[in-house]
């Protein structure tokens, strides 16, 4: 199989260029992962992070032929060929296909993703029915891979103010969340022409993400609280 | 060379690190956390059924009962004092994170979800019982953000993708941190630390077929062994029934636990031929076994027979949807199959290292020294998969990894405040303390014939064949002949690309060193071990022997000897549960 991949590394002087790759493999079962770590047992200079491999640890984000994908849940037998490989767009690029991911990392830190709740704490659970649990589901399941955020144009432009629709999914996580007693702060935390307001419903987002949850909803529910609060 | 001062270092980010950090976090102490990964990365993210704690949510229950099914399950291998210790303390140690966000599925009436897991059982061996506590089948997912962003809360200090090379110690024995290595500009960085916990993981890497994570190399393993400390129990894999076939990723017990079921090529319930009570959800390492022998029986599913089918589309698709969305969403990508409509092929897989690092109640890493056989070392703690507690015995219960990583995350935390109390001043770090790692760093600038990816595969096929499910002793000094030649080329082996910059040549490298020891530390405890217990099965020593091995084992590297220390039978404070035959 022919692939193309965005090569990159600061210590050797080159610029970041694509290199073509032929690969010998069968896609039949096969995830582009394997044929990435394939192409690295023959070319270990090859740079890529990854961990689980089955798609719940959020490590090997790339871009795959102009969309964002965990490469290893996404089957090379799909792919039209010259696969082509590039880093996640919009972060720096450390080298090949890693990126620096920090930039996204402080967003989702600045939303305050831990349940907030001065109450006293009884000595069992907290009770929550099941149609209050339900209002999580579609928001906990976030990986941090950032195929969101990256794939979003108002990210691109404005990565220092702009939360994100990954930070934002998880500021609705704990907004729906019946035991989170901070949801009037929380509104007020992302209450910003630029922090909430530089979504414009794209919808890149939701394309993108690879557990096929739907921060745009969840964004546009945030905003429909805002109003609600106004009036 | 760069050097950070903190009060205490956890090395490892996942649940177990995590727990323990954030003990730390919430004192005036300086914590920080060296992962080789972001956080979220770790293994800990793909736990799935759930974490086992007796709440009665669902039926009655006791922790006394969950005490029993964990000694049976671990053949009786198990430390009772830490068992004990663990199911008195589940559910005030499942309540807490539930108090921190972990978003619980639930009951009815609010109460945290509990669904039936294997070796559970009622008053003492009686029927199933249901307290495995649940969020939908993505448990350890939940349990582990929730756990990194109250770290974040407290304002953990974390050296994400950071490598950690080796434990520095002084002449006294001290643990005072370690060497370790940023990843992203390969510059190597001394972090001293007053207290330092392993919590780096497993090493299911080891084996060719495995449900864990490329990360899962016992770097943590490895560093005690350059220590000079030994390793417990490490003949004790469990191989997790139901992997996908030829994929290795997991298919949780949590789909057994909600009505699932196992069929050979003829569709036969098979179970209910080797655990006629427990049927599917006996002990893991029974129904790995079981699968194994209708395999090699000729029951197998499929054009080579190599697996075997789970079955769950009578579960229906709403409990399907609801309780197990993740599987389905596996079970579509990985195995090409709908589960709502068809059943799963499945084969056992290599999944959790029972051994480990011995440890004692506290988390703190305990050694033979001059006073004793269980002396601790000072300022050394270890957690989680990586350590041996033990609570897990010869067969780990399904439900009870989270839990350790919880329980004694929580009471390393607690114990490494007490020595920072008792040892108010750092020691002062010898001259030379990194300069065995600091050259075993740079050995990887030195050009090499042999490729580290080649020695690697062969390692893995060779555990797979030389130690899995079934074992000799003519299969295991074989693997370990092997092993020799496999250490001879290691040393021959070099890097194509020296650079410094994000070398994850340079670190599979590392790795590879790491599981070489893990490997040896198996073949020969395993080849010790003259009786077959919990998942360790001996066919030229088919029984379990306990006149001779109710103990465990201790390797030590130098001259790969094998020692002994007894189990404790005796609880901290219920009567022992005496040894009997393991049915289910």
């Amino acid at each position: 199989m022919k692939f193309r991949l965005y090569r990159y590394s600061p210590e050797s002087g080159e610029k970041p260029h694509m290199q073509d790759v032929e690969l010998d493999i069968d896609p039949v079962g096969k995830m582009l992962l394997d044929a990435l770590l394939a192409i690295k047992a023959q070319d270990e200079t090859l740079s890529l992070r990854r961990s689980c491999r089955e798609g719940v640890c959020g490590s090997d984000a790339v871009n795959v032929n102009g969309k964002n994908r965990l490469a290893c849940i996404t089957p090379l037998g799909e792919l039209k060929e010259p696969i082509e490989v590039r880093p996640l767009p919009g972060l720096p690029v450390i080298r090949d296909l890693i990126v620096d991911m920090e930039p996204f990392y402080r967003q989702y830190r600045s939303i305050k993703p831990w349940l907030i709740n001065d109450g006293p704490e009884p000595e069992v659970e907290r009770l929550q029915s099941p149609e209050d649990r339900a209002l999580l589901d579609g928001a906990y399941e976030c990986i941090l891979c950032a195929c969101c955020t990256t794939a979003c144009p108002s990210f691109w432009w404005n990565p220092d103010k702009f939360v994100g629709p990954a930070g934002l999914l998880q500021a609705y996580r704990f907004i729906a969340d019946s035991r989170d007693e901070a949801t009037s702060a929380r509104l007020d935390n992302v209450e910003d022409p630029y922090r909430l307001y530089r979504c414009h419903g794209i919808m890149n987002c939701v394309d993108a993400c690879p557990k096929g949850l739907n921060p745009t909803e969840a964004i546009g529910r945030i905003k429909s609280l805002l109003v609600k609060r106004r009036v | 060379m760069n050097t950070r001062r903190f009060d205490a270092l956890i090395v490892g980010g996942g649940g177990a690190g995590l727990r323990a950090a954030l003990q730390l976090a919430r004192s005036d102490y300086k914590v920080a956390v060296v992962s080789k990964v972001f956080p979220t990365r770790s293994h800990t993210v793909s736990a799935q059924g759930g974490i086992t704690a007796a709440l009665a949510n669902v039926d009655d229950d006791r922790w006394e009962w969950h005490m029993y099914d964990t000694v049976k399950g671990g053949d009786w291998l198990g430390d009772q004092d830490a068992i004990e210790f663990m199911c008195r303390e589940a559910a005030s140690a499942v309540y807490e994170l539930e108090h921190m966000g972990l978003p619980f599925s639930r009951l009815d009436n609010g109460k945290i979800y509990q669904r039936p897991f294997g070796g559970q059982s009622k008053h003492f061996g009686g029927d199933q019982a249901t307290r495995t506590c649940a969020a939908a089948d993505r448990t350890g997912h939940a349990l582990l953000h929730t756990l990194y962003q109250q770290n974040i809360q407290h304002r953990t200090q974390f050296f994400d993708e950071y490598f950690a090379l080796d434990l520095l110690r002084d002449a006294d024995g001290y643990c005072l941190g370690v060497t370790a290595m940023s990843i992203e500009t390969g510059e190597p960085l001394l972090i001293e630390a007053r207290t330092t916990l392993l919590a780096t993981g497993g090493a299911g890497r080891v084996f060719w077929n495995s449900s864990n994570a490329m990360i899962n190399t016992g770097d943590g393993l490895g560093m005690v062994l350059r220590a000079g400390l030994p390793l417990q129990d490490m003949e004790f894999w469990q191989f997790h029934p139901t992997g996908i076939a030829g994929v290795g990723c997991l298919i949780t017990e949590g789909v057994r636990g909600e009505g699932g079921y196992l069929l050979n090529k003829h569709g036969e319930r098979f179970m209910e031929r080797y655990a006629p009570h427990a049927k599917d959800l006996a002990g893991r390492d029974v129904v790995a076994r079981a699968i194994a022998i209708e395999i090699a029986e000729g029951r197998g599913c499929g054009p080579r027979g190599d697996y075997v089918d789970i079955k769950l589309d009578h579960l229906g698709e709403k409990t399907i949807a609801e309780k197990l969305p993740g599987i389905r969403d596996l079970a579509i990508r990985f195995a090409g199959v709908d589960p709502a409509e068809k059943p799963i092929p499945v084969a056992p897989t290599a999944h959790y290292m029972m051994g480990g690092i011995p440890t004692n109640l506290y988390g703190q890493v305990v050694a033979p020294a001059r006073f004793g056989p269980e002396e601790p070392v000072p300022g050394l703690y270890a957690v989680g998969e990586c350590a041996c507690v033990s609570v897990h015995g010869a067969n780990r219960l399904g439900g009870n990894s989270l839990l350790d990583l919880i329980v004694f995350g929580r009471a390393a935390g607690k114990h490494m405040l007490e020595y920072l109390r008792d040892n108010p001043y750092p020691r002062s770090l010898p001259g030379n303390a990194a300069e065995a790692s600091l050259a075993r760093l740079q050995r990887w600038d030195q050009a090499g014939s042999e490729r580290v990816a080649a020695i690697s595969d062969d390692l893995r096929r060779l555990m797979q064949t030389h130690a899995g499910v079934f074992r000799t002793d003519a299969v295991l000094r074989e693997g370990l002949e092997k092993l020799n030649e496999l250490e001879g080329r290691l040393a021959h082996a070099g890097l194509q690309d020296t650079s410094r910059v994000f070398n994850t040549a340079r670190i599979e490298a590392l790795e590879l060193e790491n599981l070489m020891g893990v490997a040896r530390a198996t073949l020969v405890s395993a080849i010790s071990r003259t009786e077959s217990r919990g998942a360790h099965t001996r066919e030229d020593f088919p029984a379990r022997d306990d006149e001779h091995w109710l103990k465990h084992t201790l390797y030590s590297r130098a001259g790969d000897q094998v020692d002994a220390k007894p189990v404790r039978l005796k609880p901290l404070t219920v009567e022992s549960i005496r040894p009997k035959e393991r049915v289910y």
